[in-house]
Formats: C-alpha cells, structure tokens, sequence
C-alpha cells in the first residue's frame, strides 16, 4: 500500500492541504459551509490551493480519502462525524499524512480530533429562546438521531428551563439515517407541527433540513433559531439567533498549524472560552433580540466561562 | 377542546404531506392504467422539482417555475415512452434509469448554473413561491374553534396546488369512467391488441398517457420544491415517487381508493411527526427510531395484506408489438 504513495509525487516543501465535506454539502449553508469558509479563508490568506470532496454516498469517503493521499495530500481535514471510520482505516494506510477529524475522536499518533462544546452555545440558544417565547413552549428540530443533536438537545433544554422552569420543550428528531441533513419539507412538517402545538421558537441543529425549519417559521410568523454557520441572514427578522459553531476556525487552524510545523496530533475540545461556539447577534437579527436578551446571554456567557456555571454533556445511555 | 385542535392540525398537515403523493400517484395511474410501469415517478418528480426551483429563482415567477416543472416532467415521460413505447424497453429498468439520471442530472446543472453546490438559491422573493391562500374570514374564524378552526386550518390556508390536486381526484375519475379517451385509456391497458383491431393507435393512447402523467408529475414536483418549501435540495423528493406508487397499488389503480391511501400514508407520516417525544398512554415515550418505521411498517403490513388481491391492468408492463 505504501509504495503507492511515491515522495517524488511531492517535493519536498510542497505543502497541500485537502479537505472531504460530509453530507449536505458543501453549500448547506450551515455547518459544512462553515468548514469551507474555513478552507477558503486560508487559501486566500496564504495562497496555498486546497483538494475537496464533496460526498454523495457513504461508499464514497474511504477512497476520497485514499486517493487524496496517495495524490500527494500533506493533510487531510475530514468534516463530520460519520467520516470516523473512514479516517481511522485510511489514517493507519498512511501514517505519514496528517488527518484532522471534526466532530469525532478517533486515537491514533497521525490524527488530530477536534470537537467542540455544543451544549454550551445550545444553552445560550435555550434561554434566548425561553426569553422570548410568549407562550412558554419553544421546540427543537435535530437532524439525524445521534448522540451528537443530542448533546444540542440538553444544552438548549437546560438554557430553557434555567429561565423558565415551566418552559415546554418539544424535541423532533428528523430521521435515523444521514439522509435526515437535507430533507427541508420534513423540516418545515415537524416545525409546522411545534408551532402548531403553541411553541413560538423553533431552534434547528439539522444542516440542509434546517432550511425548511427556518422557512416556516417566517412562513408562520415565528422565530427560529439558526444552526452551526451564522444563519441569520437567511430569513432577516425571523431568526432569533444563531449557535455557532466555528469549524471554519477548527478547518483554517489545522491546515494553517500543518503548514507552520505546529500541528498536534489528539484531542482538542472547542468551548465558548476558546471562541469555538458562540451565539450569534447581528445586523439581521437585531430587531428581534433586545438589548436585554443580549445582555442575560453574555453574563450567562461570562459564567460558563469562568466555570461558574456547568453546563450538562449529553452522555450515551 | 385540545384534542380537537390536535385532529384539525392532524389533518392540516396530512393534507399538506398528501398532496405531492396524490399528484404523483395520479399520474401514476394513468401511466398505468394505459399499460405503462411508472417507477420513473421519482425521477420526474425530482426533475420537475429542480426545474420549477430554477426557473422560479431566475425569473422570480413560481408560475414560469409551474410551466417549467411540468415540461420537464413531460419530456422526462417522453424520453420513457421513447424507450418503452416506440423501442419496446422494459419499462422498469427505463424508469430506474430516468430515476438515476435525474439524481444526478439534477444537482450537476444546478452546481454549473448557481454555484450552490447543487443547491437552487432559496425562494423569498415575493411570486417565487405557491404561498398559502387565506380565504375571508379565517381569522375571524379562529375565535370559534368549531367549526371555525375547521374552516381555518383545513379550507383556508393551503396553496393553490393543493386545491389543484383535490380537485384532480373527481376530475380523473370521470376522464377515465366516462370519456371517450378513457374508455380507450383503460382498454389499452387490458388489451392493446383490441384497441388495435378496432383501428385506434396503441402507441399514440399510451404516449398521451405519459404525458398526462408528466404534467402531474410536474406539479407534484413543484408543490415540494416551491410550495413546501423554498428551493431544490439533492434528492429532496426521498422516495416520494416509490411511496406514491405504492399509493396507487395499494389504490388498486383506482382514483378514490388512491386519495385514500394517499391520506392514509399522510396520516401516518403527519402522525409520527407528532408522536415523537410525547409520552403514549400504557406505553409511555416510545423510541424515535419505531415512530419514524411506523409509516413504513404500515405500508408493508397494508400492502401484505393486498396480496393476492391486487387488480393490475392486465397488460401492464408488457411491452406492445404489433405484429404479435
């Protein structure tokens, strides 16, 4: 296997970087668009092009990865957490690339695993939400039914409650396989459905299937919350907020750390402390988030910074 | 009093699953009826759903985007008949492929014309989209919850292809009961070679069949792409178009039978929506995984109960030669 990947396909020096998108695409606008911002941005800052691949079936990931090392790849940055399998099976092929994974652990000496603290932007999202619900009921639409959504799950509930102990909480989950990342008119049917049940915010963590969320909840008047990218521009005045969550950092770090010499192989875990997740207040949003909502984030913010306050991880059962 | 509102949003939102599945299923049927295996329904649903997406984004006109779906579905359905009409293809491995083709075809034109990554830009623009029409007084309506919510939440409120599909059902059951064409319709699907003796082209009946489901097709796509919701997405359809001719079988190739189990598939579908995470008398929080099977394993348990029993047209699938 090894003598595939011949030195003289890479001069020395030659530094490129690559990076495989999982489901959705790169264009969801959401978390995979976040990653390729991430790519974009160093490329335009250093110059240095990058290798991607967008998947279109599960199959495709192990060769994707494959061929972008044997091609010469320095690192290989793979987005999301169903590519694991696929990291680890190619990463020990090739020891001598690098392989930063988000979204998943996978231990071995040549990749990195980043991921990052959702529950604690989630929270934020949960009381901005229980801030501003009238009714007290508010909702979440999750993609894929994983240990993962479940994670923004809690966040977002235990934000909800910590404001408003009575607060109702609706919980959907899309479906069970990763087809439920780009389904938007099940999207905009579950929300439909939360908001026909009283709730008046809506947070989605549901990639492309967030989009029919988002939309119906402009459709109906109501507010949403955005996902992962900063989403909201996408429907101006009717998201409430966003819970970001900086892959584009986690993906420009990485290839800028591999091209400087500094990377590190094992786990690196992103917080609100280390910017890696955040709640987004924009120009867009502005009209719906008061100054006071704001301003109840941020101590909340300060508190889980400085350990104050904990926020619940999600374990599996 | 909560019970009722929970039946009326029930039913609202079965309504708003079923129509792209009866539109299809419609079409299906008298692709059929005609003698014609549709399985490219999922395809033309998907192509059609691109196609209005696009044009609706380029023009902003969700009717230039209607216009669109529909001709595209339509000559989807003409390159089948081409293939199994005129050249005698086996018309599933045609419908398959149309299928395919357009899963592919779909998002590499969508990547080449908006650089979305296969994605349409989203619909917000005012005209873009089939919006939900509110009839008078719906408001006022509401302040009576019966039989005001009824009126509010299931007349009033739903968009124009979803009036456009109901009204469809009756209107199909008399074109094929009743007309001339019809008549002619369902005889070739039984016996093409009568037809033929009595002098009327086989090959021509069941290409007008094809068109006529590529048009519905072109609606029924549409309805997902620009009233459901606000753009094309990869293989938005998700086996839409397999659900709706499991609708028509399960129909037995029927109209009223078909819109029943359209609703039926619906239910279920709107049903598991909102069963999820709520906790069920005797049996409390059922898992998310068995709520999100239910409509599938009642599907199956439905359609095993029909075996043995299913009316097909008698030459369906079987390609026509003349000379035989």
């Amino acid at each position: 296997m090894l003598a595939f990947v011949s030195p003289a396909l890479r001069a020395a020096g030659d530094f490129l970087p690559a990076i495989v998108f999982d489901f959705g695409g790169k264009f969801d606008r959401s978390f995979n668009q976040s990653a390729s911002e991430g790519a974009e941005r160093f490329k335009k800052e250093t110059g240095v092009a990058y290798r991607e691949f967008e998947i279109t079936n599960a199959a495709q990931r192990e060769q994707a990865m494959a061929q972008l090392a044997k091609r010469g790849a320095t690192i290989i940055v793979a987005v999301g957490f169903t590519q694991a399998s696929a990291v680890e099976k190619v990463a020990k092929q090739f020891p001598q690339v690098k392989f930063t994974i988000v979204d998943a652990v996978v231990d071995l000496p040549n990749v990195q695993s980043v991921n990052f603290r959702e529950q604690e932007s989630s929270y934020l999202c949960g009381m901005a939400a229980a801030l501003a619900s009238k009714t007290g009921k508010v909702g979440f639409v999750g993609g894929m039914d994983i240990p993962l959504i479940r994670k923004f799950a809690l966040g977002y509930l235990e934000g909800a409650r910590r404001v408003n102990p009575q607060v109702e909480v609706f919980q959907n989950m899309t479906g069970t396989t990763p087809a439920a990342w780009g389904d938007p008119t099940k999207g905009a049917e579950l929300a439909r459905s939360q908001f026909g049940r009283g709730a008046d915010v809506v947070f989605h963590a549901a990639g492309a299937t967030g989009l029919g969320v988002m939309q119906a909840a402009k459709d109906l008047g109501k507010l949403s919350i955005g996902c992962d990218s900063n989403q909201n521009y996408l429907q101006p005045g009717s998201v409430l907020t966003s819970a970001v969550k900086r892959v584009d950092v986690a993906v420009y770090t990485a290839f800028k750390s591999a091209r400087e010499g500094k990377w590190r192989a094992g786990p690196i875990v992103l917080g609100l402390a280390e910017q890696g997740v955040d709640y987004a207040l924009d120009e867009h949003n502005r009209s719906v988030m008061s100054a006071k909502m704001a301003e109840a984030l941020n101590a909340a913010k300060s508190d889980i910074i400085s350990g104050k306050l904990k926020v619940a991880e999600y374990r599996t059962p | 009093m909560e019970t009722y509102t929970l039946i009326i949003l029930l039913l609202a939102a079965t309504l708003r699953v079923a129509t792209p599945l009866l539109l299809a299923a419609l079409g299906g049927m008298f692709s059929e009826r005609a003698g014609v295996i549709d399985l490219g329904l999922e395809g033309k649903l998907l192509g059609a759903a691109f196609a209005s997406a696009a044009v609706s984004a380029v023009t902003g006109s969700a009717w230039l985007g209607l216009g669109a779906g529909i001709l595209t579905a339509v000559g989807l359905a003409l390159i089948i008949g081409f293939a199994c009409i005129t050249h005698r293809g086996n018309q599933v491995v045609a419908g398959m492929a149309i299928t395919l083709m357009v899963g592919g075809l779909g998002p590499t034109l969508g990547l080449a014309w908006f650089n979305l990554g296969g994605q349409t830009p989203q619909l917000d623009g005012a005209g873009q989209r089939f919006t939900a029409l509110v009839w008078p007084w719906a408001q006022t309506a509401r302040e009576h919850p019966w039989p005001g919510l009824l009126y509010a939440e299931l007349l009033s409120g739903q968009n124009l292809l979803v009036y456009v599909a109901a009204l469809l059902v009756p209107v199909s059951g008399w074109i094929l009961a009743q007309t001339r064409f019809g008549l002619r319709l369902r005889a070739v699907g039984e016996n093409p070679h009568a037809v033929e003796t009595a002098g009327i082209s086989v090959t021509w009946l069941r290409y007008r069949a094809l068109m006529i489901s590529g048009v519905l097709c072109g609606v029924a796509g549409t309805y997902l792409a620009t009233a459901a919701s606000a753009g094309f997405v990869r293989d938005m359809t998700a086996g839409k178009g397999y659900l709706a001719l499991a609708a028509l079988i399960f129909g037995q190739w029927r109209p009223w039978p078909t819109l029943g189990a359209c609703l039926l598939f619906a239910f279920t579908d709107a049903l598991a929506t909102r069963c999820q995470g709520v906790a069920l008398p005797l049996v409390g929080v059922m898992p998310v995984q068995f709520i999100l099977a239910l409509p599938y394993a009642l599907t199956v348990v439905l359609l095993a109960g029909l075996a043995g029993k299913t009316l097909a047209p008698r030459a369906l699938g079987i390609p026509y030669a003349k000379d035989k």
